[in-house]
């Protein structure tokens, strides 16, 4: 089929070349294969000297967030560009390493409702990866139901005063800054909400991390006693909050879905099934519906990252998505805990080590794993709500 | 290598789902339950129409007459002709027959079949199932050699598009291993007896009794045909994918047309989550088989060698898709769907026999694992 290169298709080619020519003198080939962080303080694989170089590099580029202007930090790029750098990116092994809750979330709601001092102000810190940010959404009674959040944000004339809870708040114990909503009109619901941004150092703020059923956690609980927060700080209207955390939202569910497409390649089943399972005199696993079965997960795994190649490709083709994010996070979701469950399957009873000399590191973290994976479907929107959204938003059905 | 559609793709595209929608709509299917066009299992005079516009050509290249578009081209247009479960051989001859005539005939073999297969004049059909179960390692159909010729003896079932067929692609067993003959369908020894199928599309049973061949009959060299099947129907099973993921997708958007208008409990019962969250996870279904179904046409453009893990992947998760699509029209539908009026029931039959044709989803699960080294 001949199809004849536009103008733009050139310049799309050039810029690829001055990409892939960049990576090949900045990327550090020690770090190939390593997942993209969710935060700095998640477990860092690879020489760290490597991390601070690369990380060092791509903020100096603007290239951690590409689309950004260039004065808050980025590089000021077309989508179509960012879309080259994040597939050129993926073709050598690399990641985007000053990935964020900031950079994935705040920033691009920022962009859109913040006003200019509060852009000058956060946004180019999160762009060099110096400003740790946390989501502070989630309340005990507010979970799924977002929108009766109960923390009390009260007018004080010349200051915010915030008293109440939050929880599930990821890596709070790690971060400079929180954003958040608070209520701050009882009245009403949803028209009732505000959007923060919250210095983590303010007094009257308590932090404490959540133990998980894993043993670990990167969650925590966040208590507010009296937190004073300047008049400044609020991002939009008083009681306009909903509609930003709305978009946030969205964009969260942007970034996982990219995320678990990152992390897809980690964990490779087939060398642990042939490590920790019997196989026949063809090479194959024994056990036919063991087999059976990692097939089939392997076949949607691998048809669910050709669906995040797909929607690359159809970024850079200029076209819109046809897969909506909120079903990529599902199958994302629902990939990564099929891939726990099979994992600690394969390793069979090592697989039940919780501490100590009696398992390998690799069977203890797999376990870890598997347990973590199960937060998957219930963070960023349960699996439960993101089928409502695509139920109601993509397929149009009715509302109850 | 692109997942996302060209401006050319898109408009291949439209002019066939134009197309399907205003001369083959699921009418033309439920006529070929009537005895005139149940001899053919399929309509010719529809073929003719997709072979003037073509269709019959686009995989074939440009140097042996074709027009060379390549398989993600066929795809586009076998997607919306799986919207309305349009019956015809367009797969099973143009794609596959056709493509093993271009990999492996013989000049005189390509010069006879090809031109006619192109211009829709002629079917040809590939003999290769025996029984229950789809291996095209495991034959049991023997050619033996007598002399210069080959003498075939042995039945082939279900051979689809075989009622309408002018030739047969034949695969058997010989001493060097697989081997197919091209045999006219009026070939001395040949006779069939049609297979009423539940997709209502021609099939059929082809008797072949001391059917003796000269050495011309030969597709390539004796013994040596496996790879070129191999890669003949993975041609096919993609295409065929790209079918059923169409078919999947206008079951999907009947069913969620229903959804929204159908009133219980005084609302709709697209309103009540329980439906409504069966509804998104066939959705995730469906665009996961869109994009294996897409990659499996490019990478067979491409030369990439990993087309045929990748026709597995499309051609698995259509079948688990397609079925699951085509049951859960047939549940919300209730009674209704049930019913031979509606059109639910076409969609489920054609369901199990899309998934059933050249290797269903297990076959391709097994196969997959294998081409993954496990």
């Amino acid at each position: 089929m001949s199809t004849s290169a536009a103008p733009d298709a050139e310049a799309v080619d050039d810029f690829r070349r001055e990409v892939r020519a960049w990576l090949g003198a900045n990327f550090p080939p020690s770090l190939k294969g390593h997942p993209a962080l969710l935060s700095g303080h998640d477990e860092l694989h690879g020489p760290p000297e490597d991390h601070a170089r690369w990380k060092a590099a791509i903020a100096g580029k603007g290239w951690g967030v590409p689309t950004w202007p260039v004065e808050y930090g980025g590089a000021g790029l077309s989508d179509e560009q960012a879309d080259v750098i994040a597939g050129e990116m993926e073709r050598i092994g690399a990641f985007q390493p000053i990935m964020s809750m900031g950079l994935m979330m705040l920033g691009p709601t920022l962009l859109e409702f913040g006003n200019k001092e509060q852009k000058r102000r956060h946004l180019p810190p999160i762009a060099r990866s110096e400003m740790q940010w946390c989501q502070g959404f989630s309340e005990p009674g507010a979970g799924s139901d977002l929108a009766s959040l109960r923390l009390r944000c009260e007018d004080r004339g010349d200051h915010w005063l915030l008293n109440g809870q939050k929880i599930w708040t990821s890596y709070a114990h790690h971060s400079d800054w929180c954003f958040l909503l608070a209520r701050t009109d009882t009245s009403v619901k949803h028209r009732g909400i505000s959007f923060l941004l919250v210095d983590m150092e303010t007094p009257g703020i308590d932090v404490r991390p959540i133990e998980l059923i894993n043993g670990i956690s990167h969650f925590c609980e966040v208590f507010f006693s009296d937190v004073r927060v300047p008049k400044e700080n609020l991002v939009g209207e008083v009681n306009g909050g909903w509609t930003i955390g709305k978009r946030l939202l969205q964009h969260e569910r942007t970034g996982l879905s990219r995320l678990r497409g990152a992390k897809a390649h980690v964990l490779d089943l087939v060398p642990i099934a042939r490590r920790y399972q019997e196989t026949d005199a063809d090479g194959r696993l024994a056990d036919g519906d063991l087999r059976g079965r990692l097939a089939e997960h392997l076949m949607t795994d691998h048809a669910y990252r050709l669906t995040l190649e797909r929607r690359r490709d159809e970024g850079e083709a200029g076209t819109k998505p046809t897969t909506p994010v909120s079903t990529l996070k599902n199958i994302g979701a629902a990939m990564g805990q099929q891939r726990g469950e099979l994992a600690v399957e394969l390793v069979g009873l090592n697989s039940l080590g919780w501490a100590g000399d009696g398992y390998s590191a690799e069977e203890l973290e797999l376990t870890s794993q598997w347990l973590h994976s199960k937060c998957y479907s219930i963070y960023g929107g349960s699996h439960e709500i993101q089928n409502n959204i695509t139920a109601r938003h993509e397929l149009g059905l009715p509302s109850d | 290598m692109t997942l996302a559609l060209t401006e050319e793709q898109t408009m291949i595209r439209d002019a066939a789902a134009g197309w399907a929608a205003e001369r083959a709509p699921t009418t033309a299917l439920r006529a070929l339950r009537k005895e005139a066009l149940a001899a053919t299992g399929h309509d010719p005079a529809l073929y003719a129409e997709m072979a003037e516009m073509g269709w019959t050509g686009v995989t074939i290249p440009e140097a042996e007459g074709g027009f060379g578009m390549g398989f993600a081209a066929a795809g586009l247009i076998a997607e919306q002709l799986g919207r309305t479960l349009v019956a015809s051989p367009l797969i099973g001859s143009a794609v596959v027959a056709g493509a093993i005539l271009v990999m492996a005939g013989s000049a005189e073999q390509k010069a006879a079949w090809l031109p006619r297969i192109i211009a829709g004049d002629a079917v040809v059909a590939l003999a290769l199932d025996e029984g229950p179960r789809h291996d095209p390692t495991r034959l049991a159909f023997d050619a033996r050699c007598e002399g210069a010729d080959w003498v075939l003896d042995g039945v082939k079932r279900p051979v689809f598009d075989g009622t309408a067929a002018d030739a047969f692609i034949v695969a058997t067993r010989t001493p060097g291993g697989l081997s197919l003959f091209l045999c006219p369908a009026d070939g001395p020894g040949v006779s069939r007896a049609a297979l009423r199928q539940i997709d209502s599309r021609g099939a059929a049973l082809v008797t072949f009794a001391g059917c003796r061949l000269g050495a011309e009959a030969l597709i390539g060299a004796e013994g040596k045909a496996a790879a070129v099947l191999d890669r003949a129907l993975d041609r096919g099973r993609a295409v065929l994918a790209a079918e059923m993921l169409g078919s999947a997708q206008a079951a999907f958007d009947a069913t969620i047309d229903y959804l929204r208008t159908r009133v219980q409990f005084d609302k709709p019962i697209g309103a009540f989550q329980a439906l409504q969250h069966r509804a998104a996870e066939l959705l995730a279904e469906l665009e996961l088989t869109r994009s294996a179904v897409r990659a499996a046409l490019a990478a067979i453009d491409a030369g990439d060698a990993d087309e045929a893990r990748l026709a597995s992947l499309a051609k698995a998760l259509a079948g688990r898709t397609l079925r699951k699509v085509a049951q859960e029209m047939v549940q919300m539908h209730g009674g209704i769907g049930m019913t031979d009026e509606h059109d639910a029931g076409l969609y489920l039959k054609r369901a199990q026999a899309a998934d059933m044709t050249w290797g269903n989803a297990a076959f391709h699960r097994d196969r997959y694992a294998r081409l993954s080294g496990f």
